[in-house]
């Protein structure tokens, strides 16, 4: 299949999910349950994720700008910076294209090779619109929760780590964070974790609702899933950061 | 009344369908047979819709199905149950939410008519106390009675089982068969099966279809199944020794 074709099975399949719901309510649960599924089950990774890596990412501020001229505080402002403008949005959202996107492909392709899909066809429901739109709606709701989530703890891990290890003193640290704030940087980093929850979730539904033949194949799905998901996640993070600062 | 005329479908420029035309009336139990890999199953899902046909007419009733749009189709599918292969239940749904799913899409009734609604239809097929169960506890008879439930509960007009036999020991196969000709007597619904199981063919079979490498190659009653000429058709029927014995004692 060319890139084209998918592209326009990808539009179409969009055409179809967005389309009017059949009953409201039963979307409304819909999506209360996914956010459980999808979001409140990945606090518990992201979260462990975050705190090493604001842990890491400080210890190695600390090591290589260890210079007279460079003053200490801003280890805590670097850390800070980076774990809003990327680490929070972009690294979580790979980590939940893993997580998330391959449970949401092999869901659905499970559903299609059973034949579950055919028969919510048969029933007269808008398949596509109601096993994905729930999810996508989920997921643009759910995901920037999470990346507050991930630069707070990521931020803790931080602090942690000065308190364990003498490195900086952790109230040159805490200085450090509080520098030259932005609330744009937030608003900024989830932009980008909407822009992330809709592909990762839009697209592995895609390659779920049009899985065919065996388990084997559902697998394969599931893969593509993860990683077309990824890599689109990387090209929209060099396009928003283009657009943001122009 | 479903009526298909000059239907042809292929797969990649495949031929899968050639040619079939047919009538199945309501109250009846129409059957499709066949060998594995002769079309049935891409005929049955083509008359309900699940396939587009590459060319010819399926009418449902006096509409033209073939002619309709999304929604118009989407407006004629409320009249039809299915029942799968393999039962296509929702997998992280109970039985009472899996039977109860079509109430909550179309219908606006209370919670207490569909649960009331769900119970009857469970009791129909045998399935009290089961509504609590997960597709995964289930056993296979179960399933596709679940399934049946799910297909009778918003009263279709038409019925369509797609080889609802598969994977039953004899005696489900019976229950299952005879449940399935219960309500198409009960209900004066159009039920289409497609089955290569010939004691359905039997025992409930009343107007059967055979399809032979993609083209309609027989059609007739049961009763007409055991004295035909149709060469492809004895192959198929008479396969078995079991079988053999019954055209011996039918006197053939």
């Amino acid at each position: 299949m060319n890139i084209f074709n998918l592209i326009g099975r990808y539009v179409a399949l969009m055409g179809k999910v967005f389309s009017r719901p059949e009953r409201t309510s039963v979307y409304r649960r819909r999506v209360m349950a996914e956010m459980e599924t999808l979001g409140l089950n990945s606090i518990g990774i992201v979260s462990l994720v975050s705190v090493f890596m604001g842990a890491v990412l400080m210890l190695q501020m600390c090591i290589n700008f260890e210079s007279p001229f460079i003053p200490r505080e801003l280890m805590g402002y670097a850390t800070r910076e980076t774990m809003i403008l990327e680490f929070s949005s972009t690294v979580v959202a790979l980590i939940l294209a893993g997580r998330v996107g391959s449970s949401i492909a092999s869901e659905i392709g499970t559903m299609r090779i059973t034949e579950q899909i055919d028969a919510l066809e048969i029933m007269g429901v808008n398949s596509a619109s109601y096993l994905i739109l729930p999810k996508i709606v989920a997921t643009v709701i759910f995901f920037p929760l999470l990346a507050i989530l991930s630069i707070f703890v990521g931020l803790i891990g931080g602090y942690a780590i000065t308190l364990a290890t003498g490195i900086i003193i952790p109230d040159t640290y805490l200085t450090g964070i509080k520098l030259d704030f932005r609330l744009f940087s937030i608003v900024y980093a989830l932009i980008k974790m909407v822009v992330y929850a809709f592909v990762i979730t839009s697209i592995s539904g895609f390659y779920g609702y049009y899985a065919k033949g065996n388990s084997l194949e559902v697998g394969r799905a599931s893969t593509k899933a993860v990683v077309v998901s990824s890599v689109v996640i990387l090209m929209m993070d060099l396009v928003i950061t283009q657009i943001s600062y122009l | 009344m479903i009526r298909c005329e000059h239907i042809y479908k292929s797969f990649d420029g495949k031929p899968v369908l050639e040619d079939i035309s047919a009538t199945f009336r309501p109250g009846e139990i129409n059957m499709i047979i066949g060998r594995s890999g002769s079309g049935k199953t891409v005929l049955i899902k083509s008359i309900a819709g699940l396939f587009p046909v590459d060319e010819g007419e399926i009418y449902y009733g006096d509409t033209l199905f073939t002619s309709l749009d999304f929604r118009q189709k989407k407006a004629i599918r409320r009249d039809v149950g299915m029942i799968f292969q393999g039962g296509a239940l929702l997998d992280s749904s109970t039985v009472e939410e899996n039977v109860r799913f079509p109430l909550d899409m179309f219908t606006d009734q209370s919670m207490a008519e569909k649960r009331e609604r769900v119970a009857f239809c469970l009791r129909r097929v045998n399935l009290e106390g089961a509504e609590k169960l997960y597709p995964a506890e289930l056993s296979g008879g179960m399933l596709k009675r679940v399934a049946i439930a799910r297909a009778i509960v918003m009263n279709p007009r038409f019925l369509f089982c797609d080889e609802p036999n598969s994977g039953l020991d004899p005696v489900t196969s019976i229950v299952i068969d005879r449940l399935i000709y219960d309500i198409t007597k009960e209900y004066g619904i159009t039920t289409l099966i497609n089955t290569h199981d010939m004691n359905s063919v039997l025992e409930i079979g009343e107007k059967i279809v055979f399809i032979n490498q993609g083209r309609k190659g027989w059609e007739g009653s049961s009763a007409d199944i055991l004295h035909t000429d149709n060469q492809a058709l004895n192959d198929f029927v008479f396969a078995s020794n079991m079988a053999k014995k019954v055209r011996e004692a039918a006197g053939r």
